[in-house]
């Protein structure tokens, strides 16, 4: 018989503390099937966040042995660490309780990144073609999917440093709505990615497309963003 | 950061690259052929190429360490808003000032 998984829970709020479980190993077990065991069968009380089970809908990101992850993606074969599991809540976010964390200064700052859609038309008007080969199409393609699982967040160094930096989610989805040429907000969109907490402050460390699920480059998308503020405003 | 400060970093990064270059290839050059620092100095003083040279370098690096340093204090010890800024400023003449008076002890 297989020697049971050992898994360490971060438990409580900000102030919490681990709680040990053992849980039985199975094969093609992922993480996420790990903490449903544990709620399922020995604490009822264990709070997480999960929705689709399948990496689309970005909602059961927890850090794993101190990486953040997309659980219901990640083998436990892949993760473990000296036969054992440490689960904790996203990093760079407040803690609500146990695994789940309070994405709202996430969010807030896809608004101040101005990473939502300008419309440049009506309804009234006919549907743009979009040519799927041009150079900005290919840049916004190469970023537009992005699930919201706030695993890039969790990974950044300057998030950490600066919690008023906007974050590679934000960005990347800034530098897609600038290269959409449906859109109609690049100027405010590029102001307000330039000013304080903006894309300047980006390292380069690359952590977020080293953690991304979707294997997206978030950083050559704010490396985009630099370029174009620039441009915009020498 | 923002665009500014961001424009400047690297435009003070890109004026330093060929002048730390000239510098390290000149300094190696001059001290393999065993020149002393008086005989150095004495081709280096009153020459306004190289009070040009070593002026543009100090107003250079003053710029982009001060910037660098702003985001130091910024990311590491929390000091944001007008001290950060003022700091940067402070940092920024201090070094102005010491690379100056090498400067022109070098030129002068």
């Amino acid at each position: 018989m297989t020697k049971p998984l050992k898994v360490s829970i971060w438990r409580g709020g900000a102030d919490g503390d681990y709680q040990s479980f053992e849980v039985p190993a199975k094969a093609n077990q992922t993480v996420l099937d790990v903490v449903t065991w544990v709620q399922r069968h020995a604490d009822a009380t264990l709070a997480y966040r999960f929705a689709c089970r399948v990496g689309m809908c970005g909602s059961c990101a927890m850090m794993v042995n101190g990486e953040p992850r997309w659980t219901c993606r990640s083998h436990v074969s892949s993760v473990i660490r000296d036969g054992q599991l440490k689960l904790a809540p996203l990093a760079n976010l407040p803690v609500i309780r146990d695994l789940t964390v309070d994405m709202t200064p996430f969010f807030d700052k896809w608004q101040r990144a101005e990473a939502r859609f300008h419309p440049s038309m009506t309804r009234r008007d006919e549907v743009p073609a979009i040519k799927p080969d041009t150079a900005a199409r290919k840049a916004a393609d190469a970023a537009v999917e992005c699930i919201n699982c706030g695993v890039c967040y969790a990974a950044c160094d300057t998030v950490r440093w600066n919690s008023n930096y906007l974050g590679p989610a934000a960005l990347n989805r800034a530098w897609t709505l600038v290269n959409d040429e449906r859109d109609a907000g690049t100027r405010q969109r590029l102001a307000a990615v330039s000013g304080t907490g903006g894309c300047y402050n980006c390292h380069s460390h690359q952590s977020c497309q080293a953690y991304c699920p979707k294997a997206l480059n978030p950083t050559r998308s704010i490396a985009g963003l630099k370029r174009a503020g620039l441009a915009a405003k020498p | 950061m923002n665009a500014r400060l961001y424009y400047w970093q690297r435009m003070t990064a890109a004026v330093m690259v060929p002048l730390i270059a000239v510098h390290l290839v000149t300094m190696i050059y001059a001290i393999g052929n065993g020149l002393s620092a008086a005989e150095i100095l004495g081709r280096t003083q009153g020459s306004v190429v190289w009070a040009l040279f070593y002026g543009g370098f100090v107003a250079a690096a003053s710029v982009h360490a001060a910037i660098g340093v702003r985001t130091v204090i910024g990311e590491w010890v929390d000091v944001r808003g007008k001290a950060q800024d003022g700091f940067a400023v402070i940092f920024c003449i201090v070094l102005l000032g010491l690379g100056g008076r090498a400067g022109v002890a070098v030129v002068m």
